[in-house]
């Protein structure tokens, strides 16, 4: 057994929790939030739309008050802790980034589909020239196997990345996949790593924890697991665990199970759970945010969201492809209305439908 | 190039130029009969036969070539985002600019996508307009991964000057499904009051599509524009969705990578009507 050492924790209740809260956060939710992480020793928290910075969209769901007020009432907040934003390049830009490092951001977390590194170039360019610290994101990371992230990583790294994460954006992994993406990352690269789990097959723990064995530097997690899907690795939860393997780094084991209890849980819209809809995310390796989107579309074209996932499942969709789940809804419509013989296939698309 | 061998209209391809002797490109000009020079632009400047040259290098060489072009007097058609020139979109704004000797082509998911935006706003004002291109990963070059930011902002700014919409928003995403998916596009609007007529708008589209089939064959709409409600900084709106599907002729480039054949194709239907325009033929095509 290698020496373990305790990995860093960042929470991002108030990025990947933003999913589940439909980007409708307060000021007064983050101000909250941030105090009570920021207490309990978290080095790091992160408060970006869901998607990213300029995520507030129609393909994603406007946010409700914007991020960039949201940062800064971060920044405001956090006495010792480091606020981080993420960035997706294709739907954020160095625009936005600039505007976030002004609202008081230190870390800035750059996402691109695993395959896609070379598109982050420009972003952690900027990022570095302004003195911040920088995170890779490699996302749907169960698409593609350890050599080929490695080699990705690399070029993060070579981009000026001060650590690379596995993101196993879809819930998808099986602790065996997480060791041997985590182990390609540390032998391929001089900097940090990093693991990102989600919760849809239930073993976003055990995950994180495979991830830490492998010499992991870097972990994520949730209060209460607020996430996309079925949500993240709760922070509370990974707290006790560490604190239990005596690998602890420094966080407030009871002011986080306080956290989570007193201050997420009474403003969830739900508990994100392996139900049976973010199991089929997991199970069929798709995005966690389809999650709410999928069941949207499902609702007003009377379909099962299960049909819709596993179908862009087979059609390899990739993070941040909302748009395609109306795609497939209609798809599938037009199928089974060509099954009953009922002629127009442009038809479903013009049937009025009420409002969600 | 191969555009214009299969279909020349009222242009002739009289040179092909580049900067390596050694290109594939070079090679299979000459391989056609195609005069070709590998002195860059000084071959097509030496030659005062040429009157449109359609330049699809990088923004940086482009903003050189503008300038050289002009004083030789010759109309420069910009495929790179160094937009010198005003933007065109052929069926949408091209005949107020055939007196111009630079235009630009945007990008080609704005020349996907900005005539949708055209066709709703010429019914309603259009509040808020965004788009998403997703393009297959093997048929977005160097050029793009390395400038993906102005891809964006190019894009999200055509959606206005040229869509009409009075706040645009651009988001692309590249997917590496194997084999390649054809380029799609996603493109919502907003309409700036809740007061149209909805089977108008679905008639501006069909139209548009039709006029942009007529130089891209593979442009077409998945669906009839969808009717969605949805929440939005404006209260509770209806957004217009329209999913757009794009593949290419495959006169070189293999079919999936629409989003390559729309900008060729959009640059040859430009050259096309400057080059009437310049013979003194009356537009075939209301611009």
């Amino acid at each position: 057994m290698k020496a373990l050492k305790p990995p860093r924790v960042t929470d991002t209740t108030l990025r990947d929790g933003s999913h589940a809260m439909r980007h409708q956060f307060t000021r007064e939710q983050v101000r909250a939030i941030v105090s009570a992480l920021d207490e309990a020793g978290v080095p790091v928290i992160e408060v970006t739309h869901g998607d990213g910075l300029g995520g507030s969209s129609i393909q994603y769901g406007f946010s409700g008050t914007s991020e960039l007020d949201l940062i800064e009432e971060a920044a405001k907040a956090a006495k010792r802790a480091k606020i981080a934003a993420l960035l997706l390049p294709g739907i954020g830009t160095r625009k936005e980034l600039a505007a976030a490092i002004e609202r008081g951001i230190k870390v800035v977390r750059i996402a691109t589909q695993c395959t896609e590194a070379d598109i982050s170039e420009q972003h952690f360019g900027m990022a570095k020239e302004l003195g911040l610290e920088t995170v890779g994101f490699l996302m749907m990371a169960h698409m593609r196997p350890p050599e080929f992230l490695a080699e990705q990583a690399a070029l993060m790294e070579s981009y000026g990345a001060d650590c690379v994460y596995i993101v196993d954006s879809a819930g998808a992994m099986l602790p065996d996949d997480v060791r041997r993406r985590v182990a390609a990352l540390k032998e391929r690269l001089s900097i940090q790593v990093g693991f990102h789990a989600h919760n849809n097959l239930g073993l976003a723990i055990g995950n994180t924890l495979a991830a830490i064995e492998e010499g992991a530097d870097q972990v994520d997690g949730c209060l209460r697991g607020l996430g996309a899907g079925a949500g993240n690795a709760p922070t509370e939860l990974i707290a006790a665990v560490l604190d239990k393997m005596g690998l602890n780094p420094g966080l407030d084991v009871f002011k986080l199970m306080d956290a989570a209890e007193y201050i997420v849980a009474p403003i969830m819209p739900y508990q994100p759970i392996p139900d049976r809809d973010a199991i089929t995310i997991g199970y069929a390796g798709v995005y966690s945010t389809f999650l709410l989107h999928a069941r949207h579309i499902a609702a007003e074209f009377g379909l099962d969201p299960r049909e819709i996932l596993v179908e862009l499942g087979r059609r390899q969709a990739v993070a941040g492809q909302e748009d395609w789940i109306l795609d497939v809804a209609l798809d599938i419509v037009r199928a089974k209305r060509a099954a009953e013989g009922a002629g127009d296939a442009r038809e479903p698309a013009a049937v009025e439908r009420p409002a969600d | 190039m191969y555009k214009l061998l299969r279909n020349p209209g009222h242009m002739e391809l009289a040179m092909f130029a580049g900067i390596d002797p050694q290109s594939e490109g070079i090679a299979r000009a000459k391989k056609l009969g195609i005069p070709t020079s590998y002195e860059g632009i000084k071959g097509i400047l030496d030659d005062p036969d040429i009157r449109i040259v359609f330049d699809a290098t990088s923004a940086k060489a482009h903003v050189r070539h503008a300038k050289m072009l002009r004083e030789a007097g010759k109309i420069a058609i910009d495929l790179t985002p160094a937009a010198r020139g005003p933007y065109v979109v052929p069926p949408v704004n091209l005949g107020a600019h055939l007196d111009k000797d630079n235009v630009n082509l945007i990008t080609c998911g704005g020349q996907a996508t900005i005539p949708l935006v055209y066709a709703v706003s010429r019914v309603v004002p259009v509040r808020y307009a965004e788009i998403v291109s997703t393009v297959a990963s093997r048929s977005a070059g160097p050029g793009t991964r390395q400038n993906i930011d102005e891809f964006t902002f190019t894009t999200a700014h055509g959606l206005e000057a040229i869509g009409g919409a009075e706040h645009g928003k651009a988001i692309i995403i590249l997917n590496p499904a194997e084999p390649p998916i054809i380029m799609r596009n996603t493109v919502y609007v907003i309409p700036a009051t809740e007061e149209y007529d909805e089977a108008a708008i679905v008639a501006s589209v069909d139209q548009m599509v039709a006029e942009v089939q007529q130089y891209v064959p593979g442009y077409r709409l998945k669906d009839a524009p969808v009717f969605d409600r949805r929440r939005t900084p404006w209260g509770e709106r209806t957004v217009i969705a329209m999913l757009l599907e794009v593949e290419g002729a495959g006169d070189f480039l293999p079919p999936y990578s629409g989003n390559l054949d729309i900008m060729t194709a959009a640059a040859w239907r430009v050259g096309e009507l400057f080059a009437q325009h310049l013979l003194g033929i009356r537009q075939e095509v209301a611009a």
